[in-house]
């Protein structure tokens, strides 16, 4: 049994240590907004945070997740509160097929704890997740929209 | 301990009830609260469900990947309806529904950009439709005339000032005679569609609860991990299940059709470890004798114009008049294979039983997947179904149903026990229905004048339809391969040449070919567009000008290509070190064009803006279509940059986004878009048209910028890279 912290909720499963831990969020907690794209810690799309930390999850084993907080894209909103980043993503009517966005509203929300006001140079760098539908010229504007609301 | 998959109490409900008249399947999906259940409430004609709240479901059978035809098409039922918007939500009707239903809403079909512009005159009439039989069924209420009641946004009134709401009305509304003599609206009174709404489907997409082909959950359900035959057309020799099969998880190895094995198992990941371990011999039938270098040689032949050719486009001699020209220019062209790699890898969840299959998958053609579901569970249409679930992106290859045959063949192997069948993004590299590969030899003769009196355009290679419809052939030859190069219709050449050829010589390899997000006028665009641009470089004219003098019977791809070269300030003064390149083609109905301002420092191209005009005659939703521009040259820069499948020994080398790279947030221009609707009676589709112009507007201002002129992609295999 392993035991993980996920969405301030504690949970026990029965999986490999080494099973990574976007299986194990998917499969044995059933929390499915975290996606699978590659596999590989290319396209993001499986991001969560570990400890606040965005983090491949494709990539990463679950007993590394063990003793941490685990949050998913189920646990950013609070009490049905959206956080400001998923408002500005409604706002801007971001979403297209959605897939990534998941990933990219993990990656974009830590980016925003970070540095609250971050730059072109900064989403850049910072955000690198793959989007196939495009999205990226209305993630930028909702990414400012989020840090100046 | 055997592990369970957790149920999502939100589950799956299937059952029936007699609506209207008519049978509804009410299809339970875990959508959130605001989900429509329409199965309960009163059907007013087949494309509107009213609930006693005031609810409006529109049905729709185009599936969302993206692209927001759920959200234009609901616009232009509401707007007939006028009904109020902000209660209106969707539903799928499902592919066994319509066959129960004599297609009562026409194709499902979601490809070619076809959506909006080819069933919006049907849809609007379903709107209209059921706007009359409420005002009717009011009117009747209070013995009155229809034509002395009003309605607005969802609220009927009378003559003498009664007042009801279409949730109050509905049930009797269902009752009466569906009309069909319905009178639309001028789309200049249009006040839901042809505005810039927000999409019916964002709010689950930012919380993670929409549910897409690899969420689905059923009861009881296992999963399973599929590898076919690397090499395409090989075929299973043995394999040696034994090895695996007391892996953890591990409920059954299974063949797939004789090209593929897979892995049943309690969880995804253990009957992927499984099938990773599992031995397979393959047979490779003589494919492995293939790759790109003998694909590529096996095009040139066809580039020989005394070589026979389907012909797409001719007028006057073309012969004559490159023999009689004062100066010919020639080049040749070359476009590769390239994936679609939607961000969900192909999956379908099947559930067979001697007495029925049931499937539930993203699919660009729910009539498709079921006609598979039917054909692999070898059970009669009535006792199969299929379920639509949201697309992780489609491009065109959700229109492909192999992974619907799969899921069924395997399920077909677990009577009674529901399977999801998850492809791995390798898998998904390796087994995708490939843009065709293709080249073309173009020459354009000029006269002493410098007049362009002659263009042959040869193209040789793959068809598209020679792989997934050789039945619409036209006697061998692939009408589609025309696409904007055609003598009229809705993908017509932009250009009037004296004496014209284009003309195919199809030449097909082994590995599949497919619809690719803008098909063939991908690599037709470039051809002609960068072609164009050299035939005014050899004469020292101005790239516009030239075109001008070729399209004064083409006004309306005139208007885009002006419209676009305005607005990126063709002939004016730029920064120093920036350069312009331009472009516009007609396809799927839609006139477009673009223009590229670039520079270029070492092996680097800086786009500093790429601008998209787009004329689909109709804008039903004009923020959703800037959002296509913007998303189609994405996925065109990420082509023209990166994007090539190459093959080696029979198979596609490429495995993963790391060595098929796709265009990142740093990468991506700023884009600004152009809709310029003009009204024309066919409408245009804009889920694909614009990718076409990215990459001949941004390769004729790199050879501005350079004077190097490039023929063959991805730019990465010139060393190139984007800023």
């Amino acid at each position: 049994m392993i035991h993980l912290t996920i969405n301030g909720k504690g949970v026990d499963i029965d999986v490999d240590p080494s099973t990574p831990l976007l299986w194990a969020i998917r499969e044995n907690v059933g929390l499915t907004g975290t996606k699978y794209g590659c596999g590989i810690a290319q396209c993001g799309a499986c991001t969560v945070h570990i400890d606040g930390a965005a983090t491949r999850s494709c990539s990463f084993p679950v007993s590394a997740a063990v003793g941490k907080q685990i949050t998913t894209i189920e646990g950013l909103a609070q009490n049905g509160v959206l956080t400001k980043v998923q408002q500005a993503w409604i706002e801007h009517d971001v979403p297209q097929c959605g897939y990534c966005q998941s990933g990219m509203i993990m990656a974009v929300t830590e980016l925003l704890k970070s540095k609250p006001k971050p730059t072109d140079a900064d989403i850049d760098n910072a955000i690198t997740n793959i989007c196939r539908c495009g999205t990226f010229q209305q993630v930028r504007a909702a990414i400012h929209a989020a840090a100046n609301a | 301990m055997n592990f369970v998959p957790k149920m999502n109490r939100r589950s799956f409900v299937v059952g029936t009830a007699a609506v209207g008249g008519g049978l509804a399947l009410g299809f339970d999906l875990p959508l959130g609260p605001k989900a429509a259940h329409a199965a309960d409430a009163p059907e007013i004609g087949a494309w509107v469900v009213i609930k006693p709240d005031d609810t409006v479901v529109v049905r729709i059978v185009r599936s969302e990947m993206g692209q927001g035809t759920l959200t234009g098409l609901a616009q232009l039922v509401a707007e007939e309806l006028e009904c109020d918007w902000s209660k209106v939500t969707t539903e799928y009707p499902t592919p066994g529904q319509s066959v129960a239903r004599k297609r009562i809403w026409g194709a499902f079909s979601t490809g070619g950009s076809r959506g909006i512009r080819e069933s919006h005159e049907y849809v609007r009439k379903g709107g209209a439709a059921a706007r009359m039989m409420l005002i009717r069924a009011a009117a009747n209420e209070w013995k009155v005339e229809p034509g002395q009641c009003k309605a607005a946004a969802s609220v009927i009134t009378g003559p003498a000032g009664q007042r009801t709401t279409y949730g109050k009305v509905a049930e009797a509304a269902a009752k009466l005679e569906v009309p069909t003599d319905i009178k639309l609206k001028d789309p200049k009174d249009w006040k839901i569609a042809g505005k810039p709404l927000k999409r019916l489907d964002t709010k689950d997409k930012t919380t993670g609860t929409t549910v897409y082909g690899i969420d689905v959950k059923v009861a009881g359900m296992l999963n399973a991990s599929i590898k076919q035959c690397p090499v395409f057309g090989g075929k299973v020799k043995s394999f040696d299940a034994a090895k695996v099969a007391g892996m953890p998880g591990v409920k059954k190895v299974v063949q797939v059709g004789d090209n593929a094995m897979a892995v049943v198992a309690d969880t995804f990941w253990h009957a992927k470890t499984a099938l990773d371990a599992l031995p397979i011999v393959w047979d490779t039938v003589g494919n492995e004798k293939h790759n790109s270098a003998s694909i590529a040689k096996f095009l040139e032949t066809g580039l020989d114009p005394e070589q026979p050719a389907f012909i797409g486009n001719q007028n006057g001699d073309v012969k004559g008049a490159i023999k009689a020209a004062a100066k010919t220019v020639e080049a040749v062209y070359s476009y590769p294979y390239q994936n679609h790699a939607p961000m969900e890898p192909m999956n379908a969840t099947a559930l067979y039983t001697a007495d029925k299959c049931e499937v539930w998958c993203g699919t660009q053609d729910g009539e498709a997947a079921l006609a598979a579901t039917i054909s692999a569970s070898g059970l009669p249409a009535a006792k199969c179904e299929v379920y639509k679930v949201m697309l992780g992106g489609g491009f065109g290859r959700r229109g492909r149903v192999d992974y619907v045959t799969q899921a069924v063949n395997i399920a077909k192997q677990m009577p009674g026990t529901p399977v999801k069948m998850l492809w791995t993004r390798e898998e998904d590299m390796q087994h995708c229905f490939y843009h065709p590969i293709t080249m073309a030899k173009m020459v354009g003769a000029f006269d002493k004048d410098n007049n362009l009196t002659g263009l042959h355009m040869r193209i040789s290679g793959q068809s598209i339809l020679a792989t997934v419809f050789p039945a619409r052939m036209d006697n061998g030859k692939d009408p589609v391969t025309f696409q904007g190069l055609n003598p009229s219709g809705e993908t017509a050449f932009g250009y009037s040449v004296p004496n014209l050829l284009i003309d195919h010589a199809m030449r097909n390899p082994h590995v599949p070919a497919g619809f690719w997000r803008g098909v063939n006028v991908n690599h037709n665009a470039i051809y002609v567009e960068c072609f164009m641009d050299e035939l005014a470089h050899s004469i020292g004219v101005d790239a516009l000008e030239f075109r001008r003098k070729l399209m004064t019977k083409h006004p309306k791809n005139l208007a885009v290509l002006e419209a676009v070269a305005k607005k990126i300030g063709w002939g004016e003064k730029k920064p120093a070190g920036h350069f312009l390149g331009l472009s516009h083609m007609m396809a799927f109905g839609s006139y477009v064009a673009g223009a590229a301002e670039i520079s270029v420092v070492g092996d680097k191209i800086k786009v500093h803006k790429l601008i998209g005009a787009t004329d689909p005659g109709q804008a039903v939703n004009p923020a959703q279509i800037e959002r296509q521009v913007a998303g189609s040259f994405v996925y065109g820069l990420s082509a023209l940059f990166y994007g090539e499948c190459t093959v080696k020994d029979g198979y596609i080398e490429q495995t993963n986004f790391d060595t098929y790279p796709s265009l990142r947030i740093a990468e991506m221009p700023p884009v600004e878009s152009i809709c310029m609707p003009s009204g024309h009676a066919v409408w245009g589709g804009v889920g694909e048209p614009t990718i076409l112009v990215a990459a001949p507007a941004v390769m004729n201002a790199y050879f501005q910028a350079t004077g190097k002129r490039i023929r063959s992609f991805p730019l990465k295999n010139h060393k190139l890279q984007i800023a």
